[in-house]
């Protein structure tokens, strides 16, 4: 018998059908990949599971009986818990608050027993490896002991089926695998697992069976080690497979063209900030991408994040076309013509509230005003250019930005660094947490750009997306320069065995 | 519950030994400067009021303090309730106002009827507030506003602007606000009573759990499975009623229904939460800090009355810096603390 069956389920919002048709089914044990682009409607799948959403059309059976759930609570009632992409906790109360709110153990007269809690607290944390102590506030921890509070609670309230909404997304590498051996221990229980993720590598790692969908609609369910990664790929995409496969995963082409004798556009000459970073120094040339890599910690963000003023130095100089930035802050790095894309849009980037006109006007406001009042006029035709450009999928100019997907959130925040009119671009995983076909998009963008004739400097923790879209990486550990890659050696085995070789001691 | 046994790598959550020691530490101590920093600076104020007047030290002013803290504290503390959630409650001053006077008018009915007659209505407004915040989404500042303003209506037609004060007639409600226990007001005693229950309620209630949880982030609180809407009823009929139970008292104590005292009342109270280190964002506070906060204005009310030819409106200059002071003392330390 079937854990939970979604038998043909539809819902509509006003202008898109989010899901149509679509059917699911989770068997005990199971751990099932739930795939598509953003927008292909697995995250209203989610919500319809969990009680968000009432489908319009559909049923839902649990354990073999026909239910509904009104409200989350009644779902997790049920057995059927949720962890987001976003830790969803409350960052204000203690590790054990959060972990008990809502079913606190009570004493004899019927008050939450605060002593026990937190023992019980501390002894369940311990096996998801979280030792910190559990009065603390939650928000003072790492996003990934964050995650595994998220993770023991949803399993704590007598979880039959977990689902999990890109659990992965902040963890390191060593997190993952304790998240990993958490579920296999789930597997174990017979506790039914709905995994969604965009990280291929994990997919086929942890999961047995795969639904994908595509546009609302369901377009392949199956065992997932029947299914090549590159068919995988093709029927998220809804593109032919020859096509995928001669295009590579990535967007990217080939090395790009630097002007015959041009001076370095960007020179980092030894930055240094006391623990974070130790005499980084490279220069990029107009036209040329350049990769940062290394593990995470190595200071590949804090190094962006130094360049474009946002980020306490030490030591060191940075030039923009020979010019020095004397004490590089935020607006003497825009007025230099540097631009940085930070690694948490949602926290550091765009405006959610606002709408996209406002969200790229943001950075062209001085440009497009006289005596202090603003121009209209330039500012939407600035506005209107930089949307057909990146192609930004909105209903128009006055969307929300937190209303549309990762990827159009992240087009908005390029077309805004972009109308700043930068000699330098400086992208920290530009493709993270965006489907597959907006990562296609933004990787093509980036080529363009540097085609321009813009300097472009780009971290990603995807090791094939770095090498295929850099002209040369520099290597980081510990802050400081290790490697360098040029030429024939852009590759992702020189790029382990640059990262490896520069760990003496490994840390697994 | 389900429990996991051994075999997961114990590696997530810790950012090595020495790092999570010292941020604990941190964490704790500007834990603690957040929680008692009102009663260190209420100790300080008053050892000076001790030092500096001959007339504050006495067991009479000791008590006239308290008894004029009584309904203020009996109001700071429903704002308590409302600010931890992240809302506001301004009708307070007006309910105070009208409890006053119904209670005053409900008098000659008996004892009970004087008590129940403002707590109704007083409650019965928190609860309008209460139902159109939450399901409505009007954000708490208008919505109470509004019962600002029609509570202070009701309270001027039924007082024909004032000119008609109705005398407490029942004994037994008299000695609510002019008796004592142990040489300590009644009203005192009261004031204690429901701090203690409050809480209690606070640390130890499932409801008042879902009042820090829906103050931290409220999309957080309603996916954790809080009851949010029927937590911010909740507060907003529990401040109601502590605000109508609060001028009843008065009341009692006054002999009859004043209309032209409480107006401000609600600014007051939101000034003792925050400088008892309640974050006006909500979330984050303690009652026993809202306890320092009121006695704290209360000391310097006093003392500036002890001070004969300076003009009483410089309490709240006073009042205002203080404010503005811990306010700041907020920010700075909550940065401390987010700090790694």
């Amino acid at each position: 018998m079937a854990l939970l069956e979604v038998v043909d389920v539809s819902k509509t919002f006003p202008g898109v059908k989010a899901l149509d048709g679509v059917s699911f089914t989770l068997q005990p044990g199971e751990v099932h990949a739930l795939v598509g682009e953003n927008g292909a409607g697995k995250s209203t799948l989610i919500k319809v599971l969990t009680g968000v959403y009432q489908p319009d059309r559909g049923e839902i059976h649990y354990q073999g009986q026909p239910r509904s759930f009104a409200a989350p609570m009644d779902a997790q009632r049920a057995g059927i818990s949720t962890i987001y992409q976003e830790v969803n906790l409350i960052p204000l109360m203690s590790v054990a608050q959060n972990l008990f709110l809502g079913r606190e153990p009570r004493n004899a007269v019927g008050m939450i027993d605060r002593g026990r809690m937190e023992r019980e607290a501390r002894e369940i944390l311990a096996e998801y490896g979280v030792t910190a102590d559990v009065r603390r506030r939650l928000g003072t921890l790492p996003l990934g002991a964050q995650q595994m509070v998220a993770l023991a609670r949803a399993v704590m309230i007598d979880a039959r089926v977990v689902i999990m909404d890109e659990p992965t997304s902040s963890l390191e590498p060593r997190e993952v695998q304790t998240l990993f051996s958490v579920i296999r221990r789930l597997h174990g229980q017979g506790i039914g697992i709905v995994y969604v993720s965009h990280r291929m590598d994990e997919l086929y790692e942890i999961c047995e069976s795969v639904t994908i969908l595509r546009d609302g609609r369901l377009v392949h369910t199956g065992r997932l080690a029947d299914l090549e990664r590159i068919e995988l790929v093709s029927l998220m995409l809804g593109r032919e497979m020859s096509e995928v496969r001669r295009q590579g995963f990535t967007e990217f082409g080939g090395d790009h063209e630097t002007p015959e004798g041009a001076g370095p556009v960007l020179r980092v000459d030894g930055l240094t900030s006391r623990t974070k970073l130790h005499d980084v120094t490279f220069d990029v040339r107009p036209g040329e991408v350049v990769g940062l890599g290394g593990l995470l910690g190595a200071g590949r963000s804090e190094t962006i994040k130094a360049i474009g003023g946002a980020y306490p130095l030490d030591g060191g100089t940075v030039e923009v076309d020979g010019v020095s930035l004397k004490r590089p802050t935020t607006e003497r790095a825009v007025k230099a013509g540097i631009a940085v894309q930070p690694e948490d849009r949602k926290a550091e980037g765009i405006v959610a509230g606002l709408s996209v006109r406002d969200n790229i006007a943001l950075a062209v406001l001085s440009k497009t005003s006289r005596f202090g009042i603003v121009s209209d006029a330039r500012i939407d035709e600035i506005v209107q250019r930089y949307m057909s450009r990146l192609r930004i999928k909105a209903s128009g100019p006055d969307q929300r930005v937190g209303d549309l997907s990762g990827g159009n959130q992240q087009k908005v925040l390029l077309a805004r660094l972009l109308a700043t009119g930068p000699k330098v671009l400086l992208l920290d995983e530009p493709t993270r947490g965006i489907d597959v076909g907006a990562k296609a998009e933004v990787q093509s963008l980036i080529e363009e750009l540097a085609a321009e004739g813009l300097g472009v400097v780009l971290v990603s923790s995807d090791a094939e997306e770095l090498v295929e879209g850099s002209d040369r990486v520099v290597v980081l550990r510990d802050g400081a320069v290790v490697g360098h890659l040029t030429g024939d050696r852009v590759t992702t085995e020189d790029l382990m065995a640059s990262i490896a070789a520069a760990a003496p001691e490994s840390p697994a | 519950m389900k429990t996991l046994n051994a075999g997961v790598p114990a590696t997530a959550g810790s950012t090595g030994p020495n790092g999570v020691e010292r941020t604990d530490r941190t964490d704790r101590i500007v834990g603690l400067v957040q929680r008692q920093g009102a009663l260190a600076v209420l100790v300080t104020v008053t050892l000076v009021a001790l030092a500096v007047f001959p007339d504050f030290r006495s067991l009479d002013n000791a008590g006239t303090i308290l008894v004029a803290a009584a309904p203020p504290m009996l109001i700071a503390l429903g704002m308590t309730f409302v600010i931890l959630t992240g809302g506001i409650d301004l009708s307070v001053g007006s309910l105070y106002v009208l409890g006053g006077v119904l209670a005053a008018w409900a008098s000659q009915y008996g004892f009970v009827y004087a008590l129940l007659v403002p707590l109704a209505v007083c409650g019965g407004i928190g609860l309008f507030n209460g139902l159109l915040i939450a399901y409505t989404r009007m954000a708490p500042f208008i919505v109470t506003l509004a019962a600002l303003l029609g509570a202070r209506g009701v309270m001027r037609a039924i007082s024909d602007e004032g000119s008609t004060t109705y005398v407490v007639e029942s004994d037994a409600f008299g000695t609510l606000g002019t008796g004592s226990l142990l040489g300590i007001g009644n009203q005192v005693w009261l004031a204690a009573l429901l701090v203690l229950i409050g809480m209690v309620v606070l640390a130890r209630t499932g409801f008042g759990q879902s009042v820090f949880a829906l103050g931290g982030s409220e999309d957080a609180a309603g996916l954790m499975g809080v009851a949010v809407r029927r937590t911010k009823i909740g507060v907003y009929v529990l401040s109601g009623l502590l605000a109508g139970l609060a001028g009843a008292v008065n009341a009692a104590k006054l002999g009859s229904g004043v209309t032209v005292l409480g107006a401000g009342m609600e600014l007051d109270a939101i000034a003792a939460v925050v400088i008892g280190g309640t974050l006006l964002t909500g979330g984050a506070g303690s009652i026993g800090g809202t306890v320092a906060g009121v006695l704290l204005l209360g000391v310097i009310q006093n003392m500036i009355n002890q001070v004969g030819d300076l003009n009483s409106n410089w309490q709240q200059v006073i009042s205002g810096t203080f404010l503005a002071v811990v306010v700041v003392a907020q920010t700075v330390l909550n940065r401390l603390r987010r700090v790694h």
